[in-house]
């Protein structure tokens, strides 16, 4: 079974850096909605992870489905391996 | 700035039959001490807020355990 | 609705094969104050909480899966190849006889996972407050596997863990100060 690249793990974890910075700030403007500066900094990583998440999918597949993601073909959502075999 | 650990100092007896543990600690987290977070606190960069578990860094409070701590000289 | 995202929230990393930490891990998988407590505590309460606090309980309570995945990773990567002796060796015997490898909703303790852990009284205060205490009793719980454990890099994912504990305490008491209505007047208690 072929293992995955050094460069998925580095790739993923840029994702995981900017997915953190959004849960972040998610939580603080769910109890600080009128901070504006806290708003601009969400939506400029809401930019910055469309851009990772583009790139891993192109090489790795992806990463949501129900429609969230395009697909492979052939269908390549259920492709092993899952985040906790990695 | 707030401490992340307290400590105090049990009452022991003669009659214990383990070694006494004379200086018990405890966490207390900045969390108990901020109150509604003030804007624009300080932040750590994305790769370094991952790391961290937290994007604030006053709200940043790493625990080691005793082990960790001997091997690292903390 | 829910969407899955095929990716962890921190990249768990397990060094050592030891499933004896596996068994201490499972607290927070099916104990009384781990993830899956959490989520659904949060998830519950959220339907008869004021709208202002909706979205923060809906929020926290979405991400504690994503940390109960992680234990799930952590746990499945200690046990995967672990043979029968090794399970015995490591206490996880009698979970072994009823469960193979497979994980389980229990604590450290093989108790099975029940929905008194949890509460939604319907009054607001005394939510949050039971949520503020599940957050700081999480927080001791991770110190305490940190203590146990000797394995760096799996302590390195239990403490960003803790430290999640502490952002969801800080949120619920902002939360607390919103719906005592005092905010503007009260920014620092």
């Amino acid at each position: 079974m072929k293992q995955l690249p050094q460069d998925y793990y580095e790739l993923l974890e840029n994702l995981q850096a900017v997915d953190f910075v959004l849960v972040e700030l998610t939580l603080y403007l769910d109890t600080h909605n009128d901070d504006t500066d806290a708003i601009n900094q969400f939506n400029y990583y809401v930019k910055e992870r469309k851009k990772i998440r583009k790139d891993i999918e192109s090489k790795y597949g992806p990463l949501m489905q129900y429609g969230n993601s395009y697909s492979g073909n052939p269908w390549n959502w259920d492709d092993a391996p899952w985040p906790w075999q990695v | 700035m707030s401490t992340p650990e307290k400590s105090y100092y049990p009452y022991y007896s003669p009659y214990d039959p383990c070694k006494p543990i004379k200086v018990k600690t405890y966490s207390t987290p900045p969390n108990l001490y901020l109150g509604f977070q003030p804007p624009n606190l300080p932040q750590f960069s994305p790769k370094e807020a991952l790391r961290a578990g937290t994007l604030w860094k006053p709200l940043y409070d790493p625990y080691y355990s005793p082990y960790e701590k001997a091997k690292e000289g903390r | 609705m829910w969407v899955y995202e095929k990716k962890l929230q921190y990249p768990v990393r397990v060094s050592t094969c030891n499933p004896m930490l596996a068994k201490y891990l499972v607290e927070q998988y099916g104990g009384a104050d781990g993830e899956l407590s959490a989520a659904l505590r949060y998830l519950n309460q959220r339907y008869t909480i004021p709208d202002k606090v909706i979205g923060l309980l809906t929020d926290i309570g979405t991400e504690e899966f994503a940390h109960l995945e992680m234990i799930a990773t952590m746990v499945f990567k200690l046990t995967k190849d672990a043979t029968p002796e090794q399970m015995k060796a490591a206490g996880l015997d009698a979970h072994y006889v009823n469960h193979d490898n497979a994980l389980y909703y229990e604590n450290a303790g093989g108790v099975p996972w029940t929905a008194t852990y949890i509460q939604a009284k319907g009054d607001p205060i005394a939510d949050l407050y039971e949520d503020i205490a599940a957050e700081e009793k999480a927080r001791a719980t991770y110190q305490w596997i940190i203590n146990m454990s000797d394995d760096t890099d799996l302590n390195d994912s239990l403490r960003f863990l803790r430290e999640r504990e502490i952002i969801h305490s800080q949120r619920f008491r902002e939360a607390v100060e919103i719906l005592k209505g005092e905010k503007e007047k009260k920014k620092f208690f």
